[in-house]
């Protein structure tokens, strides 16, 4: 990459956000993120990279946005229309704090607020699950159309349309870009979304797609970002810990596109660094004593992300995470974590019998193949190939099933 | 901006006002009215859907006229309110007061130009 292409890769996703935050609040998001883009598409032009170019991102793209409210009211007048506009429809009202707002903007801190509004908006209750992460990562995010599309293998045609909407209806609907009264509400909302996007990108990696853009780094770094706006919050803290804990293992997870099962991965290609990062994180949210899903869900992470060998994984702990995770949020996939957990703190039969009292989990693969693990380990070797079979029958992604295939011909290989 | 807040509900014998109760049953319609009086421009109840007459129209002058609402549907429109208030976040805050005991409520702009 060359010192442009790596400054405007960073004035797109790091820079553009926050400049968009801003701008939102004197055009309206439509108007800002339209401005933004022209702006981004001038910075293809640069032939020196500017001084400081946030600064010169917020500039123009402020002059963009004022141009075509400009053209727009001409083309009223002309027209003698009398329809009234989306956004706001005087431009020189803007134009006196100019120096300020330039300043402003090298100042992240006093950014913060205007940032964190955008990030609520993008996930208000009356837009879409699909509409609140496309917006969050195209806005708050500063990924391109063509980059959320190709992160969630959708036509670019249908991503660009369903930003189209949501943005129209955050215009139409009056949806506004204020802190909401139930911030806690919203902020939980926008948690979920980053936790979506941040299991989008674990999956994909499951699919040995490399070409995709890394949803788990975006995902981690914006809910970094979020915890710098909304300080202090234990789950914020627990979801970023549990983010840096499962990414520090991603060089570990696969080996030429096959899955790495924990027990045999290479820990010292653990990354270290993230590790620490994610107890540091993990600990402050401890320190303030209200415990949540995302922060127990980041404890059990860190058991496996702190054993320097499996055998030393703390088996006990993790089963009593999960069981106070699942009287929290009780749901049969906890159930089957917890089954696997006991199966390995207590043995293979003491693992079946949890799974035995979990109902309606039949078209679940992992549930199938947690069973046939647990019964190889028992050695009940017929029945595991069996169990092994039915996940295998269930497993959409091509990565699993050959996962599965193998197993299935270990099993067979001890009969 | 203004919003029409459309309330869906499964029809139920309502007291009338000689009933025995009306006044209980009336009781926190008063109260969310007189909350948010500053607020709403018009408002009102639509007698039981057994009284509405539908017009059907598939093509002009072909007009079929029909009893009942449009659609079987457990829910029905029963009533309306018209507010005044800043953006969606209010209509919605004025809407969650409304004490519609189950159902659904819509709450859609009136379009900038066309409010009442």
């Amino acid at each position: 990459m060359t010192e442009f292409s790596r400054e405007l890769t960073r004035l797109a996703r790091e820079e553009s956000g926050r400049v968009l935050a801003l701008l939102a609040v004197r055009f309206g998001v439509d108007l800002a993120d339209d401005a933004v883009q022209e702006a981004l598409i001038e910075a293809l032009d640069w032939t020196v990279v500017p001084d400081n170019p946030a600064a010169w991102l917020y500039t123009v793209a402020r002059n963009r946005a004022i141009d075509r409210i400009r053209r727009r009211a001409a083309a009223q007048r002309r027209e003698r229309s009398v329809a009234v506009d989306l956004a706001v429809t005087e431009p020189h009202a803007y134009e006196l704090h100019d120096q300020e707002e330039v300043e402003l903007i090298v100042d992240d801190d006093r950014v913060g607020d205007e940032r964190l509004r955008l990030m609520l908006l993008c996930c208000h209750p009356a837009l879409s699950t699909e509409a609140q992460v496309a917006l969050t990562l195209r806005l708050v995010g500063g990924l391109t159309t063509a980059e959320i599309a190709a992160a969630f293998l959708l036509p670019e045609a249908t991503l660009a349309q369903r930003i189209v909407r949501a943005k129209r209806k955050i215009r139409d609907a009056g949806i506004p870009l204020s802190l909401p009264s139930s911030l806690a509400e919203r902020v939980d909302a926008l948690r979920s979304i980053l936790y979506l996007t941040f299991n989008e990108g674990y999956l994909a990696r499951a699919g040995g797609n490399g070409a995709r853009i890394d949803l788990m780094a975006e995902a981690t770094r914006l809910t970094a970002m979020l915890l710098r706006e909304h300080p202090r919050d234990p789950e914020t803290e627990g979801l970023l810990a549990l983010e840096l804990f499962t990414q520090a293992r991603n060089d570990a997870r696969f080996a030429s596109d096959e899955i790495v099962l924990m027990e045999d991965q290479d820990r010292t290609r653990w990354d270290l660094s993230l590790i620490e990062q994610g107890n540091r994180v993990l600990r402050a949210a401890a320190s303030r004593n209200q415990p949540g899903p995302y922060q127990l869900q980041a404890a059990v992470a860190a058991c496996h992300a702190n054993a320097r060998e499996f055998a030393d994984t703390d088996w006990s702990m993790i089963v009593s995470l999960y069981r106070r995770l699942q009287s929290m949020t009780p749901s049969p996939v906890i159930s089957v974590n917890l089954a696997v957990a006991i199966g390995m703190a207590d043995g293979p039969q003491a693992g079946l019998v949890a799974l035995d009292e979990i109902a309606a989990l039949d078209g679940y693969h992992l549930y199938w193949s947690t069973r046939g693990e647990l019964l190889l380990r028992a050695g009940r070797v017929d029945a595991a190939g069996d169990a092994l079979g039915r996940a295998r029958a269930l497993a959409a992604n091509p990565t699993e099933q050959r996962h599965l295939d193998r197993r299935i011909a270990h099993a067979a290989g001890r009969r | 901006m203004q919003y029409m807040v459309l309330l869906f509900g499964e029809e139920y014998p309502e007291p009338g006002p000689e009933d025995p109760g009306f006044e209980e049953y009336m009781a926190p319609w008063a109260a969310f009215s007189e909350a948010h009086e500053a607020v709403i421009v018009a408002g009102n109840a639509l007698a039981p859907s057994s009284t509405a007459t539908t017009i059907r129209r598939v093509a002009e002058g072909q007009d079929t006229i029909v009893d009942g609402p449009f659609a079987e549907t457990k829910e029905v429109l029963g009533g309306y309110y018209i507010i005044d208030v800043p953006d969606l976040d209010a209509a919605l805050a004025v809407a969650r007061d409304i004490p519609l005991p189950a159902g659904s409520i819509e709450v859609r702009p009136l379009p900038e130009g066309l409010a009442v």
